[in-house]
C-alpha cells in the first residue's frame, strides 16, 4: 500500500491565472445541449468538463464515467465584478489607501513602525491601521485629498458618495505596494487582493452538477447549471452591447445584473440581495447552500454516514426472552444477511439449507462473483457450491447483532444481543435492559446492526454482550437491573406472609425452568422466600440492610419483615427483596452476582426474576382502591390541629415581620428571612403529618394478609414515594415557584380574592387539602403555578443538560487510557499521568470506592485469612 | 476571605517591611525541578520529555519560581479521587 502523509493544508484564493491554467475549456455559449441532444461545444455541458453518462469517454482525460474526476472550465467576464464574500476586505483596503497613489494613508515613520511589527510574516494590523488612517485628510505621500469610502453591502462601493465600479476598484487595489499589503495581512506570494475582484469565473465540472434525464427524454438541469446559464447569457449580452457601442447606462445595468447573478451563484442568501428563484418559485441551492447548515455537505453527508445491514423498528417488552436476546421481527430477518463460509464441516448443512428453504439469497464464489439463488437455478447452485464458497444467508436464531438507541450517550447505548426471530413487526427486548438504553415502550424505535465479519462478530460477542455490561463503567454499580414492576414483584414474593401451595409452586418452578421441588418450609406450603431462593446461586452468602428495614426503623415501627436481608448459601433467610437488593445503581444482590459469578449466572438469575414476577403480578397483582387512601379520624383530627397551629404560628410570624421584630437570618434581608421562615413552617407542618400518614398506611403491607396497593411500591421503592402518598391522603402544603412561595401575580397579592399586602400562609400559596378531598379553586390555582414551573423546568433542563453533555463527550471522545495508565489524546499528547488521578477504573469500584477496607477485613476474617 | 489563602512564607517588601505571602487555595503548589534532574524523572515516569504538557514561563504560578526553558515543574493538586495528585509540566 502506498502511504502518503499530508504535511499540511493551505487555504488561499484562486487567482485568474490559476483558474485559466486549471481550465479544460472556455465557455462561450449559454446553450447546454443542441437540438439533437448532444452537449454544445463551449457550452455549460461541454464534454471537456467530465462525463456523467456511462459509456462515454471524457474529451479531456479520455477516461470513462467511473474514473474521470471531472474538469473545471472557465468563463472570461466581459467586465469584472466584486466577489461578494470579499466586500468587507475590499472596503478595508480602500479605506486605508490613497486613491491616487495607492499608498497606505500613513506617514513613513508609522509604516516603518508597523513593518517592524510584521517583520517575519504578514500580520493583519488593519484594526490598528484603521484608527490611524481615519482622520487623515491628505495623503502623506502624494498630497491628494482623501475621500470617504462606503460599502453598500454586499458589492456596491461609493467614493465620496459617487459610485465606483469594479474596474476602478481593481486598478486602485493594484496600486497598493506589496510591502504595505503585508501589513494588512496579505502574503503576496500566495494571494493578491485584486483577485477579490473577479475577472475570470471558474466553472465547476459537470460531475458536481449532473443533469437528470426524466422519462420522455426531458432533461432537468442542476441549480448550479441554471445559475451558470444566467451568468453566461448576461455576459454575452454585455459583450454584444459593448461591441455595438450601447449607451453607458445600458451597459451599467447589464453589469449590475451580471454582478447579481454572480453574487447569488456563490451565496443565494446574501443579505440585501433577493434570492434567485427557480421557475417554480423555489429559491436556488447554490454553492454556499450546498455546504452550509444541517442539510449541507458537512453535517449531512460527511459527519452523517448511513450504513447497510441495519434495521429499525419500534421496541416492545418481552419478559420471556433473556436479557442477552433480541426478538427480531421476521420481516427484518428476511432482509438482513450474514456471510458464512462454506467449509467441509458445514457443506452438507448449507446445501440442505439452500435446498429446503428460501433462506440463502446470495452465493459468493471464491473469485468474488455473486449469484442470487432463485427457483430456476437452485439445483444448479447446489451442485456447484463447494468449500471456499461463501453464502449470504438470512439472519437466524443465535446470530449476534448490535442493538442501539439514540441518543448514544454512553457505551451501553449499543450492546450485542443474540437474535431470536419472532413473528410481528417489532423488536422485543427484555424490560430489564431498558435502563442502559434509557428505553421505554411508548413508541421508542431502536436500531439493529448485523456484524459482517468474523472479527466483528467475535468482538461483539466477547466485549459487547448485554450480560457482560451489568456493572456500569461510569459509577461502578448495576445499570442492567429490574425497575418498577420487577422490583415490586420481588417485594411481593419475598414478603414473609407470601406462601404458595404445591400446585402453584410447581407451576412457578416450571416457569423458571427448575425441575427440582424443594421441601416445603411452611407445613404443607412453600414460602415466597423459598421459591426466590431457587434462583440464587447455591454458594451465595450476603447480608445487607433493606430499604424496607430502613424505612420501618426510621418510623419506629416494629419490623416483622426482617431488618436485614440475609442470604446464606443461596437461601434467603430473612429480609425483603426491594430496591436495595435489585435496582439500578443500588442493587447489592445484583451487584454481587454480576461481579462474582460468570455472566451467565446473572442472566439465569434475571430469567428467573422475570418468570416469578410475571407470575406474581399476573396472578395476584397490585391494585389500589380509593378507600385505602382515606385516613382515620385520629389523623384527620391531628391534621386539623397541626394546620391550625401552623396558621397561628404564621400569624405570629407575619406580625413580627410587619413590626420588624423578627430575627433576621444572617446573610438575608428581612423579606428573605420572612419567606424562609414561612416556607420552613409549612415544611415542618407537612413532615409532622407525613410520618403519621405513612405509619398508618404501612399497615396494609405489614398485616397478616397484606393488601398490595401503592404502599408496596413505596416500600419497595420501585415507584412513588411518601410524598405522593402525602399529596393524596394528607395535604399538599406549600405550592412553590422557584424554590420559594409564589410571588408574582397581581400587585401585592397572588389572586384578586386576597387582600393586598396579605403575606400570611393562606395568601402565600398554602394548600391545606389533599387530592382525595379535592382542592379549593384558590388552592388549585396555587398548585397550577407550581405545576407550570415544573413543566417548564423539565423542558429546559433536558435541553440544556443534553447539549452540555454533548459538548463534554465530544471534547473527551478521543482520549484513551493507555496501558501505562496515562491518558492520552489521539495524537499521543499526555493529558493525565494516571487515569483519573488515582488510576482506578470505576467499573471495578463499588459506587466509586475502590477499596472498602471494612468489607475486605470482614471477608478475610470469614475466610480465616487472619 | 482570609480562609481562601494558605499561609506560605514571609516576604520582604522594598521598604523592609515583612509581610506574609499567601497562596490562594485554588492555586496548586508548584515545585521546580531543575534541568539536571529532569532526565531522572523522565526515566521514572517512563515517558519522553517532549510528551510533557507545557506551561509558559510567564504563568503567574511559574514567575516566582524563576524557572528557565526546559525546566519541569511539579504541581501538587488536591484531587477528589486520589486525595492528592502530582502533575508535571515543562516550562517553555
Amino acid at each position: 500500500m502506498i502511504m502518503k502523509k499530508i504535511g499540511g493544508i493551505e487555504f488561499t484564493i484562486l487567482g485568474p491565472e490559476l483558474i485559466r491554467k486549471m481550465s479544460a475549456v472556455e465557455l462561450k455559449t449559454p446553450e447546454t445541449y443542441d437540438k439533437d441532444g448532444f452537449p454544445m461545444e463551449g457550452g455549460l455541458m461541454d464534454s471537456h468538463l467530465g462525463v456523467i453518462n456511462p459509456g462515454i469517454r471524457c474529451k479531456t482525460c479520455g477516461q470513462t464515467m467511473r474514473d474521470c474526476p471531472g474538469h473545471f472550465g472557465h468563463l472570461e467576464l466581459e467586465r469584472p465584478v466584486i466577489h461578494s464574500e470579499f466586500g468587507r476586505r475590499i472596503e478595508i483596503l480602500l479605506m486605508n489607501s490613497c486613491k491616487e497613489c495607492g499608498e497606505l494613508l500613513l506617514s513613513d515613520e508609522q509604516i516603518k513602525k508597523y513593518e517592524e511589527e510584521a517583520h517575519h510574516k504578514p500580520k493583519d494590523l488593519s484594526k490598528k491601521i484603521i484608527l490611524k488612517t481615519r482622520p487623515v485628510k491628505k495623503c502623506p505621500h502624494c498630497n491628494a485629498t482623501t475621500g470617504k469610502v462606503q460599502l453598500d453591502k454586499p458589492t456596491n462601493f461609493y467614493y465620496n458618495k459617487e459610485r465606483i465600479y469594479p474596474t476602478q476598484i481593481r486598478e486602485w487595489i493594484e496600486k497598493i505596494p506589496e510591502v504595505q499589503l503585508k501589513l494588512l495581512g496579505y502574503d503576496t506570494n500566495r494571494v493578491r487582493p485584486e483577485w477579490f475582484v473577479t475577472t475570470v469565473l471558474q466553472v465547476p465540472p459537470i460531475t458536481i452538477r449532473p443533469s437528470i434525464s426524466l422519462e420522455g427524454g426531458i432533461k432537468s438541469e442542476d441549480d448550479l447549471t441554471h445559475k451558470l446559464v444566467d451568468i453566461v447569457r448576461i455576459n454575452n449580452r454585455l459583450k454584444d452591447n459593448i461591441e455595438a457601442g450601447a449607451p453607458q447606462l445600458i451597459i451599467e445595468d447589464l453589469w449590475d445584473l451580471l454582478q447579481y447573478h454572480i453574487t447569488t451563484y456563490f451565496d443565494n442568501n446574501t443579505a440585501g440581495v433577493p434570492p434567485a428563484k427557480h421557475r417554480s418559485g423555489r429559491p436556488l441551492r447554490t454553492i454556499i447552500q450546498r455546504l452550509k447548515g444541517k442539510k449541507g455537505r458537512f453535517r449531512y453527508n460527511l459527519t452523517g454516514k448511513r450504513v447497510n445491514h441495519a434495521a429499525r423498528s419500534t421496541v416492545v417488552p418481552d419478559p420471556y426472552i433473556d436479557i442477552s436476546e433480541l426478538g427480531v421481527p421476521e420481516e427484518a430477518a428476511k432482509e438482513l444477511t450474514v456471510p458464512e463460509f462454506v467449509t467441509e464441516w458445514n457443506l452438507v448443512t448449507v446445501k440442505k439449507q439452500i435446498k429446503e428453504s428460501d433462506k440463502p439469497v446470495y452465493i459468493i464464489r471464491p473469485n468474488g462473483s455473486r449469484r442470487k439463488v432463485s427457483e430456476d437455478n437452485r439445483e444448479e447452485i447446489i451442485a456447484e457450491i463447494d468449500v471456499g464458497y461463501r453464502i449470504e444467508r438470512n439472519l437466524q436464531d443465535g446470530d449476534i447483532v448490535l442493538f442501539n438507541r439514540q441518543p448514544s450517550l454512553h457505551r451501553m447505548s449499543m450492546m450485542a444481543h443474540t437474535a431470536r426471530i419472532m413473528p410481528g413487526k417489532v423488536f422485543r427486548i427484555n424490560p430489564i435492559v431498558c435502563p442502559p438504553y434509557n428505553a421505554d415502550f411508548d413508541g421508542d424505535e431502536m436500531n439493529c446492526h448485523v456484524p459482517q465479519t468474523e472479527e466483528g462478530k467475535a468482538e461483539a460477542k466477547r466485549l459487547m454482550l448485554t450480560r457482560d455490561q451489568i456493572i456500569s463503567p461510569r459509577f461502578g454499580a448495576p445499570v442492567i437491573a429490574p425497575a418498577e414492576d420487577g422490583v415490586s414483584g420481588l417485594f411481593a414474593l419475598t414478603l414473609p406472609q407470601t406462601e404458595f401451595d404445591k400446585t402453584q409452586t410447581m407451576q412457578i418452578l416450571f416457569d423458571m425452568g427448575i425441575s427440582e421441588l424443594p421441601k416445603p418450609d411452611r407445613g404443607k406450603k412453600y414460602s415466597g422466600r423459598l421459591i426466590f431462593s431457587q434462583i440464587l446461586p447455591k454458594d451465595l452468602s450476603l447480608e445487607f440492610e433493606s430499604y424496607t428495614g430502613k424505612m420501618l426503623k426510621s418510623l419506629d415501627i416494629e419490623n416483622k419483615l426482617g431488618e436485614n436481608v440475609v442470604i446464606e448459601n443461596g437461601i434467603l433467610k430473612s429480609g425483603v427483596i426491594d430496591s436495595n437488593a435489585v435496582s439500578v445503581g443500588k442493587g447489592k444482590l445484583v451487584d454481587k452476582i454480576a461481579r462474582e459469578y460468570p455472566s451467565t449466572t446473572i442472566e439465569e438469575f434475571y430469567r428467573g426474576v422475570n418468570r416469578i414476577t410475571s407470575y406474581i403480578l399476573t396472578h395476584s397483582g397490585m391494585t389500589a382502591s380509593l378507600e385505602e387512601y382515606k385516613t382515620s379520624d385520629e389523623i384527620k383530627k391531628l391534621k386539623k390541629k397541626t394546620i391550625n397551629d401552623a396558621f397561628e404560628k404564621g400569624k405570629v410570624l407575619v406580625e413580627a415581620y410587619k413590626k420588624g421584630t423578627m430575627e433576621i437570618i444572617p446573610g438575608r434581608t428581612l423579606e428573605q428571612s420572612f419567606e424562609q421562615y414561612m416556607v420552613r413552617l409549612s415544611f415542618e407542618t407537612k413532615s409532622k403529618i407525613e410520618k403519621e400518614v405513612t405509619k398508618e398506611k404501612l399497615d396494609y403491607i405489614i398485616r397478616d394478609k397484606p393488601v398490595m396497593n401503592t404502599m408496596a411500591m413505596i416500600m419497595a421503592k420501585s415507584r412513588g414515594s411518601t410524598v405522593n402518598l402525602m399529596n393524596i391522603a394528607g395535604f399538599w402544603g406549600q405550592a412553590s415557584v422557584r424554590e420559594g412561595r409564589p410571588k408574582k401575580g397581581f400587585t401585592g397579592r397572588l389572586i384578586t380574592t386576597n387582600t393586598v399586602g396579605d403575606v400570611g400562609l393562606e395568601a402565600g400559596g398554602f394548600i391545606e387539602n389533599n387530592f382525595l378531598d379535592g382542592l379549593t379553586a384558590k388552592e388549585y390555582f396555587y398548585h397550577s403555578m407550581g405545576g407550570r414551573q415544573g413543566e417548564v423546568d423539565t423542558g429546559v433542563s433536558t435541553k440544556v443538560s443534553g447539549y452540555l453533555y454533548r459538548r463534554l463527550s465530544n471534547a473527551l471522545k478521543d482520549l484513551v487510557a493507555s496501558p501505562d495508565s496515562t491518558v492520552r489524546t489521539a495524537s499521543n499528547a499526555l493529558i493525565q499521568y494516571s487515569y483519573g488521578e488515582d488510576g482506578v477504573f470505576p467499573k471495578n469500584t463499588k459506587n466509586g470506592i475502590s477499596v472498602n477496607v471494612k468489607e475486605e477485613y470482614e471477608d478475610m476474617k470469614k475466610n480465616k485469612l487472619i | 476571605m482570609s480562609s481562601a489563602y494558605i499561609l506560605k512564607k514571609l516576604k520582604k517588601l522594598p521598604g523592609g517591611l515583612l509581610v506574609e505571602e499567601k497562596r490562594h487555595y485554588l492555586v496548586p503548589e508548584h515545585v521546580l525541578i531543575r534541568k539536571e534532574k529532569v532526565d531522572e524523572l523522565m526515566n521514572e515516569l517512563g515517558i519522553n520529555k517532549s510528551a510533557l504538557p507545557k506551561i509558559t514561563k510567564l504563568d503567574p504560578a511559574i514567575k516566582p519560581l524563576k524557572a528557565d526553558k526546559g525546566d519541569v515543574v511539579k504541581i501538587i493538586r488536591d484531587s477528589l479521587t486520589a486525595g492528592q495528585s502530582t502533575y508535571y509540566r515543562r516550562v517553555i
